[in-house]
């Protein structure tokens, strides 16, 4: 039981429920739409850029408490930085859901280190990283639907 | 000692015994497992059913003792090889109860099946304008092959609804009938649903409007007695993997005088009678649809899988299974924020659904702990999922080796389920 309590920790299922961020954004933003055709997960991230900065974030959609949850937290995680911050957040926060870092390496992460219980679970790894490959379409300004596949 | 197959007699089967799941669990290997340290409890049945030992041996021993190409060795292990598929062509015949062995061809599994009628009879008869009529419930493999022969011919995919308890409107089946439809493909058992459908009625009424009807029986196939004379369907299709036999190797049913007057599917070896860089000839039936070297090992394994449940008796399957069904809808109905998808009155044994607040995969991930089997998404029915307004079920699918106790198991699980997202 303890790799699914791992998994499902609080902050995860309240983000699940109550996901943050949860609209979408009108006006000069940016969308990119993901998608999971193997549980059928969809998301779209808005984001709005000032200059090479993250200014505003967020996200609809319909998917598990993973990806619900991780959408959520990107979006809480990202405001303020720049692409390269974006950038290096990602690589850091793939990393550790595939296992490849421990949580405690990487202090830079913050509430996103609530995933590591992901990396038990690689069928999950999916769910949890399709909000970020959404995120990096709509800010590389690629109009076409992101697949997990 | 070999098993019995788990019919609770010393002396000859017959229809009347009940089946004992206890014996038969003792025919398949892979059910003794522990999964995270549970006793596996494997019910993801429609997704594929696991394999008896009969046909694991069969598997071993073709590839063992007989193993080389077939229908052009004169050597004795081809010929032994040609006599166990060509055997198996015979096996097939009598499990859905065809007129002639010709009628059976063998394919990849449905998907092929449905491809090749849509390729060979659609290309030949569908034109401009025309029209084919599919249902609301249907897989994407009995959807996709005809949005594509409709996309290049020019003609029109129609669709006929079913209620909310996941049946076919029959009058509004009827109604989209014309004289433009020129083909009606449905499937015989819904793998999302469980709903069986009204074959026989279904072909009577697309005869009497002049229609040939090709049928989906890739869930149908495990669980209902085949006869595809009585069904008068034009086409039927079924998959070896699902009917306790190996994956890669399915069954196209076609009525003779249709397969005859069609084009060949795939050209290559094996379907000719002659070929000259001018003109090739085809072969007869049922060759003319078996290009290349066929899955020998899976035709023969498919062989070994109808035998065993022909053994079984297939009445006794579906009668244990029905009970199991109305076991699971009863324990499943009484668990507070769960709804079951799929409330045909006529059903076999899928038991689809979702819990109020927790999306189906991450059901899925939790009873995966607790070493239960189950299938989550949309099971390649997503035009089906979009008409409940759901993105995706949670699928618990039934096969004769399951037990009550494994129902159990589901539910406490469910309730496990249901006790982490608080």
């Amino acid at each position: 039981m303890t790799d699914l309590q791992d998994l499902y920790q609080e902050l995860i299922l309240d983000h699940g429920r109550r996901p943050r961020n949860f609209h979408p954004l009108t006006g000069t933003s940016r969308s990119a739409e993901g998608y999971n055709p193997l549980c059928g997960d969809k998301v779209k991230v808005y984001v709005k850029m000032e200059g090479d900065t993250v200014k505003e974030i967020s996200f609809e959609g319909a998917g598990c408490a993973i990806s619900t949850a991780s959408a959520s937290i990107m979006t809480e995680s990202l405001k303020g930085k720049n692409r390269a911050e974006v950038e290096e957040l990602f690589q850091t926060f793939h990393d550790l859901v595939t296992g490849q870092k421990a949580q405690l390496e990487a202090p830079e992460l913050g509430k996103l280190a609530v995933f590591s219980g992901v990396s038990e679970f690689p069928i999950r790894v999916k769910c949890a990283t399709l909000s970020w490959h959404t995120l990096r379409a709509a800010l590389n300004g690629a109009d076409e639907v992101v697949s997990t596949e | 000692m070999k098993s019995t197959g788990g019919i609770l007699a010393s002396e000859q089967p017959t229809r009347r015994l009940s089946l004992d799941p206890e014996s038969v669990r003792g025919d398949f290997p892979i059910l003794m497992q522990t999964v995270h340290g549970k006793p596996l409890v494997y019910l993801d049945n429609a997704a594929t059913s696991q394999k008896p030992q009969v046909v694991i041996d069969a598997l071993t021993h073709y590839y063992s003792t007989d193993n080389s190409n077939i229908h052009r060795g004169v050597h004795l292990l081809s010929e032994r090889a040609t006599q166990e598929y060509e055997g198996a062509r015979i096996k097939a015949q009598h499990f859905m109860n065809a007129a002639d062995s010709k009628e059976i061809i063998f394919t990849r599994g449905t998907t092929e099946a449905i491809n090749l009628v849509a390729s060979s009879y659609g290309r030949a008869n569908v034109n401009s304008g025309d029209e084919v009529l599919i249902t609301a419930m249907e897989h994407h493999s009995n959807i996709v092959p005809w949005q594509i022969l409709c996309e290049q011919r020019g003609a029109r995919l129609r669709v006929a609804p079913i209620n909310d308890d996941g049946e076919l409107i029959l009058d509004e089946f009827e109604k989209l009938l014309n004289d433009r439809t020129k083909l009606v493909s449905v499937v015989h058992v819904s793998n999302a649903l469980g709903t069986i459908n009204p074959i026989r009625a279904i072909v009577e009424i697309a005869h009497r409007h002049g229609c040939p009807v090709m049928i989906d029986g890739a869930q149908a196939a495990p669980h209902v007695r085949l006869d595809v004379q009585e069904l008068d369907c034009d086409f039927y299709a079924f998959s070896g993997h699902k009917v306790y036999g190996p994956t890669g190797i399915g069954v196209l049913y076609g009525k003779a005088s249709l397969l005859d007057a069609m084009p060949p599917f795939q050209g290559g070896g094996d379907m000719i009678a002659s070929v000259t860089f001018e003109k090739t000839t085809y072969n007869t039936l049922p060759y003319k649809f078996e290009a290349g070297t066929p899955n020998i090992a899976g035709t023969i394994g498919l062989g070994a899988a109808l035998d065993y449940v022909n053994q079984l008796v297939i009445e006794r399957i579906a009668t244990y299974e029905h009970e199991l069904l109305e076991y699971g809808t009863q324990a499943l109905s009484q668990i507070p924020g769960l709804r079951l998808i799929g409330t045909a009155k006529e059903k076999a044994g899928v038991l689809s659904f979702v819990l109020e607040g927790i999306h189906p995969h991450d059901v899925g991930t939790i009873l995966d702990r607790e070493g239960i089997a189950i299938r989550t998404g949309h099971h390649c029915a997503m035009p089906l999922m979009a008409r409940f307004g759901i993105p995706a079920t949670a699928r618990a699918s039934l096969a004769f080796y399951n037990t009550k106790e494994e129902i159990d198991s589901l539910v406490a699980g469910i309730h496990k389920v249901k006790e982490v997202f608080g």
